[in-house]
């Protein structure tokens, strides 16, 4: 056991090829997951925040619902719309990084949207009059809501890209953990685990909490930071 | 576009709040030149009855009309302060810019405009620190630079000393009398009547959402025709 966890940590240090490829990749799927997550979502969390319409209620409650997607069911959801029979079959997405992207997306999109949802309306709430009073209206006042929240909008998207660069199912099933292709570190984890290879599973297990670790802690800091500059 | 968006004519305004009458059958004509104090204890509705003036909230009956038809005009002619600012995190001049820019005014015209705002208020110095960090009453002076950009015709500002300690409370009543000097209609709702008696040149009293009284303000100090605003002063008197 130490001796796996000592080579593990070997295999880190020495810049392991195959294990970097495989860290990067699962970056790339993860982070272009989170980015376009990100674009679709905050603008959503706002629209939700702002505006008033009939059946409001009942959206933010399936949005909130769906923060508990299983992994496993959007990858086959997502496996069944790539696949050679499905309606965006033809694209040939499957079984590639994109596809991966894809389904994280969707698995992100609703943790970042709620959650964002629920930081912008508390501003709402304390903004509103003055906006209003000053004559922003819909689009603009979400926008400068956004915007003065940036701060706190971080941990929303920090809540998706711990889910994303967590979760095995939907990158298992979409990306088919195929080695060079769209092997990530996740699916590695669990495969080298049942190969019984677990100084590599070991290592890569290492840096994906590292990863998370560093980037908590660098939004934490630039928050820290944004509330003594700004208030 | 009207030469003056005044006066303003309420008419038979009530507004209720789940299904609570907050203010009832006010009739009332805000007319240009004199400084309107509405003057009441907490819970009077003055604050509602201003953001019913203000257009924040609409009338549950009866017609709040303005001397202008363009909503647009309305909005961008008359300016509100709250009792508690909300200031956008960015700078104390950013903040004002930000008004400048919702109020059409061109892109290169924003920051004398907001910086001679800042001015008049004495803020100049700080025009660069964020405005979040600024002190309770910097931020109420802020605010007032805020509305003051937009050269407002009409200006409500709703207990804009509340939460403030003197030495605060005198610099924005400083303010307030420099925007009245210079032709600004001011509508302040205050429950102190030393206020009252400094800013103010008539009085609108206000109890249970109803309008009990308008006077001069040397009248209405000296002889209130109510028995209700005379017991108001009796009992707030002691703490002015």
């Amino acid at each position: 056991m130490l001796s796996a966890i000592a080579e593990g940590l070997q295999r880190v240090f020495q810049l392991d090829a195959e294990l970097w490829r495989i860290v990067l990749l699962s970056l790339e799927v993860s982070l272009s997951a989170v980015l376009l997550a990100t674009v679709l979502g905050l603008p959503l969390g706002a629209a939700l925040a702002v505006k008033r319409f009939p059946g409001r209620r009942g959206v933010i409650v399936t949005l909130n619902a769906l923060m508990g997607l299983p992994p496993v069911v959007v990858g086959l959801l997502v496996y069944l719309l790539l696949s050679r029979a499905g309606p965006l079959g033809e694209l040939g997405l499957l079984f590639t990084p994109s596809a991966m992207a894809i389904a994280q997306t969707i698995l992100i999109l609703p943790i970042i949207a709620a959650l964002a949802r629920q930081a912008l309306e508390d501003a709402w709430r304390e903004y509103e009059e003055q906006l209003r009073s000053l004559g922003a209206q819909g689009m603009q006042a979400a926008l400068t809501l956004l915007w003065d929240a940036r701060f706190s909008l971080i941990t929303a998207v920090l809540a998706g890209l711990g889910r994303a660069s967590a979760e095995v199912g939907a990158v298992m099933i979409v990306g088919g953990n195929i080695d060079g292709v769209t092997r990530v570190m996740t699916t590695a984890i669990a495969l080298e685990t049942s190969k019984g290879d677990l100084p590599l599973a070991l290592g890569l297990g290492f840096v994906l909490i590292a990863i998370v670790l560093l980037l908590n802690a660098g939004a934490q800091l630039l928050k820290e930071a944004a509330q003594r500059r700004f208030g | 576009m009207s030469a003056s968006i005044l006066p303003l004519v309420l008419e038979n305004v009530a507004y209720a709040s789940n299904g609570q009458p907050i203010i009832a059958g006010v009739s009332l004509s805000i007319t240009a030149g004199p400084s309107t104090i509405i003057l009441g204890a907490n819970g009077a509705g003055k604050s509602v009855l201003m953001r019913l003036m203000h257009g924040l909230l609409a009338p549950s009956a009866g017609s709040v009309r303005w001397n202008e038809a363009d909503p647009a005009s309305v909005r961008r002619r008359q300016a509100m302060v709250f009792q508690r600012p909300v200031m956008l995190r960015r700078s104390a001049l950013a903040n004002v810019v930000y008004a400048l820019k919702l109020a059409n005014v061109a892109p290169s015209e924003r920051e004398p405009q907001a910086l001679a705002a800042l001015d008049e208020v004495g803020l100049r110095h700080l025009a660069q620190r964020p405005a979040r960090v600024l002190s309770g009453g910097e931020q109420q002076r802020l605010a007032l630079a805020r509305a003051w950009a937009l050269h407002p015709e009409v200006l409500f500002l709703d207990e804009p000393t509340a939460s403030l300690d003197p030495g605060a409370t005198r610099e924005i009543e400083t303010v307030i009398k420099a925007f009245d000097a210079a032709g600004t209609k001011i509508v302040m709702a205050t429950h102190n009547l030393g206020q009252a008696r400094r800013l103010g040149d008539e009085v609108i009293y206000l109890q249970a959402g109803r309008v009990m009284e308008r006077a001069p303000i040397d009248q209405f100090f000296a002889r209130p025709a109510t028995a209700e605003a005379a017991a108001f002063m009796k009992g707030e008197l002691p703490w002015v």
